[in-house]
């Protein structure tokens, strides 16, 4: 202790001498770039996924429906509520949004006498701060969630393109579970899918290694869930709320991985023991394509006595006859019809209704019956020339490959059309030319421009990996025969496929005409349905719209013990056909009964 | 004799506990808190006086009703890492480091070495900040009210930094697990030369009109000593052991983040008193200011600020125990974590020193004090109860 310690403090008086330090306006203080103030939404962005709703702590957020949001695929139509007497400004709604459409503003004063207007939906509801510039955002490469899927191990393009060898090699446990591990469980995909798995309980049922759960989730909406995890169209993809800032989840992958996963006694497990025919009632169903099988797996469970005739000599519809066995193989497709005969669907093959069985004696023995027959008949582009033994339909070159028939592998094919079974034919076709010649030559033309091109960009890739030359927006003009055989196809430029009324009228351009050589020319524009089975009577008695049968909701036609289902009605892929099953087993399920309570 | 004799009672019972009569009139109960301003947060202080000198303290807490510990058994992972950081309001980045780093512990997580220099960068920030409210405090329990006021300040210059770096004053919710959330904003190096020249500015200030003054001094000087044999037995941490010349340092003791990387030397005390006490928070702050330099000067600029995370929706961690410790403002910060395999933790302690300090040292050392010092004995422990209550 000394003086000094009593005259040191007085220096405080100083501090008299020097301009205040305080902010003199504070109520019109900006706040930092970063700083975490009131929330922002961009509605058009936003889809609604519900992900800030789910990491939200304080269960701050709620998703409802917004004015002036529709829900749509891969939309939900919610939009985020804040209610701001819970929220915490963590901003871990921001940094998980899938969109990037939630963000802060830097503004934080908001004074108003009305309580519930601290509950408001951003984006929705005006605020001041709406066109803020600053404010946080999820900085660049600040990701709670993984962006891009894990990469699929494929047959190299040299190894694959000398065999029907299947391409796609399959996840393998920690690969599923890495990638099953990027969804946000959202369900969006749900609403997309035709028949609506559940897609994220299963993709959860990965993550978790238990296959068992998993096979079950998928056999409650899915039997053909082995085929589909291997050729679905995968529209629920292109809803996944992972897709806008990355990948979608390889939500098929993930499905085969769990048929991959397990063996058939598990699913036979799962899917239960034959249930008998307690009903009494028996239904025919003519076609054993999914849409068939599919309505029969269901009838069976719900003790009908269910019998499927299938023309050709192994069921599976396209799935089998149609799909060339690099995409999906043989032993898949046995597998899901085994667990559903495994249920008591009585299966017979080789049987042609209309020449073995009469349309009549079926409808006489059965109580209903179900018209699968799918599109078997290729369709013909009708130019000039095309009326030749080697102008073929890809739907009979895949049928007599799969059939392991010879019918003269071209040395030279040049393929009409851009959907995914232009692909498969000109990717079959490839592998025979050349396990045969021991080169490639086929050239796919197609009306649309790469970028509307109707095939999976996956098919597009391989194909041309493969060798397959493919020419976008030409369309045909003539086969050119020489010498009693097929020479070549010319082909215009395309101007224009639609019209101004948005119908199918392709228009070219004369001047830019091309000669492709080749000794087979192979249609591949789309199928047909062969309903000659019907005979003239029935066909000219039941109700028919623009080519297809007319049929109800639960897919009855216009005769009450008639029903018809899958690609000949609805298309176009297995899953639709699928769902179009489930849907007409109900309907059929619902008759049957409803017959039955009105007789007791 | 005027005043009755003071050494007669109060008497002890043949158990060795106090012989309180209250109904004799020669004792007093006052409750010192919960709002009392001499304590920085919710606790209280059951004293019995005997005039004007204390016969016995007990500390009560209970006032927060919050059970963090337990909320967090019911949230995710990453739903936990918002709400750890209001477990302490004063220095909330200990929580959101220490559970971050148990976190990445077990789930066997590398964060990013930008991320690990950005967060030794935010500790430093925010202990600084809790001397400056400290100082405050504790002068302003002796009646110098001034302090508080400029230490508040520079204190709010720091939360600026805070807010252009992390986007938040107080909670600051930067440090997650994994990593870090965002880089140094531009130009942060130059705004925060000039704070910690302000605050080395202020520091001088306060030297002179707190610690070089009379009043203070003789108001702390030999008042609410602990003594070296104390500090293990009630696992006294920090400057109140750096205080008594026990060089306990986490950061020296077992560096964390990137303090190995750091020169510096533990700031020491000899006299273990409230002014002693006091002192070294004030060197401790000079010592930050350095460290806080030193890391501007070697932080890498580039580099990857989070580590790869599984999708923190569904994210489980592998069974496991961890205890996870820094050093901050108080002392040892601990944070206890046991995993079960699931989503959620099983068991969250958090190990706040103000828990020994404030509720098992402080009874010991209020015996006898005239009742006049106890808010400056309570401030000198530097308790946090908000720590205590988790």
């Amino acid at each position: 202790m000394s003086i000094r310690d009593v005259l040191s403090p007085f220096v405080a008086w100083r501090n008299l001498f020097r301009d205040p330090v305080s902010i003199k306006d504070p109520f019109n203080r900006p706040a930092a770039a970063r700083y975490r103030g009131f929330h922002k939404n961009d509605v058009e962005k936003c889809i609604g996924c519900g992900t800030c709703e789910t990491i939200c702590q304080n269960a701050a957020i709620d998703m409802l429906p917004a004015d002036g949001v529709t829900a749509k695929l891969g939309d939900s139509g919610l939009r985020p509520r804040i209610d701001y007497g819970r929220c915490c400004w963590c901003a871990l709604c921001v940094d998980v949004c899938m969109t990037g459409s939630l963000t802060m503003s830097n503004e934080y004063k908001w004074v108003d006498g009305d309580g519930d207007a601290f509950l408001f939906m951003p984006g929705v509801d005006e605020k001041p701060w709406d066109h803020a510039e600053l404010g946080y955002c999820r900085p660049d490469g600040h990701r709670l969630t993984e962006a891009w899927r894990v990469e699929m191990g494929e047959l190299p393009p040299d190894q694959r393109i000398g065999s029907f060898a299947e391409i796609v090699k399959g996840y393998s446990a920690e690969e599923a579970r890495k990638e099953a591990d990027r969804c946000v469980s959202c369900g969006l995909c749900v609403a997309t899918c035709p028949t609506h798995m559940a897609i994220p309980e299963y993709i959860a049922a990965v993550r978790d290694g238990d296959y068992e759960r998993g096979v079950a989730l998928l056999y409650e909406t899915n039997p053909f869930s082995g085929i589909c995890g291997r050729v679905c169209t995968r529209r629920c993809e292109s809803s996944c709320a992972a897709r806008h800032e990355g990948d979608p989840i390889a939500i098929r992958w993930l499905k085969r991985h769990i048929m991959d996963q397990v063996t058939p006694a598990q699913i036979r497990k799962v899917v239960g023991v034959p249930p008998g025919t307690a009903s009494g009632k028996r239904v025919a169903i003519v076609g054993a394509g999914p849409a068939g099988l599919t309505a029969g797996f269901d009838l069976a469970k719900r003790g009908h006595a269910v019998r499927v005739f299938e023309a050709l000599e192994e069921p599976g519809g396209m799935t089998r006859w149609g799909i060339p066995e690099y995409r999906l193989p043989y032993t898949v497709i046995d597998q899901d019809v085994d667990i559903i005969r495994s249920l008591g669907v009585d299966i017979r093959c080789n049987v042609r209704i209309g020449r073995d069985i009469s349309l009549e004696a079926l409808r006489d023995q059965h109580d209903a019956v179900l018209l699968a027959l799918g599109l078997q008949l290729g369709r013909s582009t009708r130019i000039p020339g095309s009326d030749h033994a080697d102008v073929r339909k890809a739907v009979d070159l895949l049928r007599q490959a799969t059939d392991g028939e010879d019918f003269g592998t071209p040395r030279t094919a040049v393929v009409i059309g851009g959907g995914n079974v232009a692909m498969d034919i000109a990717r079959t076709l490839a592998r025979l030319q050349m396990q045969q010649y021991g080169v490639v030559r086929v050239t796919v033309t197609a009306l649309e421009d790469l970028d509307h091109f109707l095939a999976d960009l996956d098919e597009i890739k391989e194909a041309g990996e493969e060798g397959i030359q493919i020419l976008e927006g030409r369309g045909p003009r003539e086969v050119v025969r020489q010498d009693g055989k097929v020479a070549g196809l010319r082909t215009l430029k395309v101007k224009a496929i639609f019209d101004e009324q948005g119908r199918f009228a392709p228009s070219y351009d004369e001047a830019d005409e091309q000669f492709h050589p080749c000794d087979m020319v192979v249609e591949a524009i789309g199928q047909m349905s062969d309903t000659d089975l019907l005979g003239e009577a029935l066909t000219e008695q039941l109700v028919w719209n623009r080519g297809r049968l007319q049929v109800d909701q639960g897919g009855r036609t216009s005769e009450p013990w008639l029903w018809a289902a899958g690609d000949m009605v609805r298309g176009p892929d297995v899953v639709s056909a699928v769902a179009d099953g489930h849907r007409i087993a109900a309907s059929i399920h619902g008759a049957l009964m409803s017959s039955l309570e009105k007789r007791s | 004799m005027l005043y009755p004799d003071r050494s007669q009672y109060p008497a002890r019972k043949a158990d060795g506990s106090l012989d309180i009569d209250l109904t004799s009139g020669k004792y007093l109960k006052i409750w010192q808190g919960p709002n009392h301003p001499g304590i920085t947060g919710n606790m209280s202080v059951e004293l019995t006086v005997c005039g004007d000198e204390v016969v016995e303290g007990k500390t009560h807490v209970g006032y927060l009703h919050r059970g963090f510990e337990k909320l967090m058994e019911r949230r995710t992972f990453i739903q936990c890492f918002p709400i750890v950081c209001r477990i302490c309001v004063p220095e909330p980045d200990f929580n959101e480091y220490c559970y971050a780093a148990a976190v990445e512990e077990l789930a066997g997580i590398k964060a990013p070495e930008r991320a690990d220099w950005i967060r030794a960068l935010i500790l430093e920030m925010g202990r600084i900040n809790s001397y400056m409210m400290y100082l405050g405090g504790q002068a302003g329990a002796l009646g110098q009210g001034v302090i508080g006021q400029w230490t508040t300040y520079v204190r709010d210059l720091m939360l600026d930094r805070f807010e252009e770096l992390t986007g938040a004053r107080i909670y600051h919710m930067f440090i997650l697990p994994g990593g870090v959330r965002d880089g140094l904003p531009d130009g942060f190096e130059g705004r925060m030369e000039e704070t910690l020249r302000e605050i080395e500015s202020t520091l001088r200030d306060v030297e002179k009109v707190m610690f070089h003054n009379a009043v203070f001094k003789k108001r702390t000087v030999g008042l609410g000593v602990i003594e070296p044999d104390w500090i293990d037995r009630y696992g006294v941490t920090g400057p109140n052991a750096r205080a008594c010349a026990v060089a306990k340092d986490v950061r020296k003791d077992q560096p964390y983040l990137v303090y190995d990387q750091l020169d510096f030397q533990p700031v020491l005390g000899r006299d273990s008193d409230v002014f002693t006490r006091a002192d070294v928070r004030r060197r401790d702050i000079l010592l930050s200011v350095d460290l806080i330099r030193q890391m501007l000067a070697k932080m890498p600029r580039s580099g990857p600020l989070m580590a790869e995370i599984p999708n923190v929706l569904h994210w489980k961690i592998p069974r496991g125990e961890t205890y996870v410790r820094g050093e901050c403002s108080r002392g040892e910060y601990g944070y206890y974590l046991v995993t079960d395999g699931s989503g959620y933790p099983r068991r969250v302690n958090v190990r706040g020193p103000s828990y020994t300090h404030a509720m098992a040292l402080l009874e010991r050392m209020i015996v006898n004090l005239n009742i006049s010092d106890v808010a400056a004995l309570l401030v000198s422990l530097h308790t946090y109860p908000p720590e205590i209550e988790r």
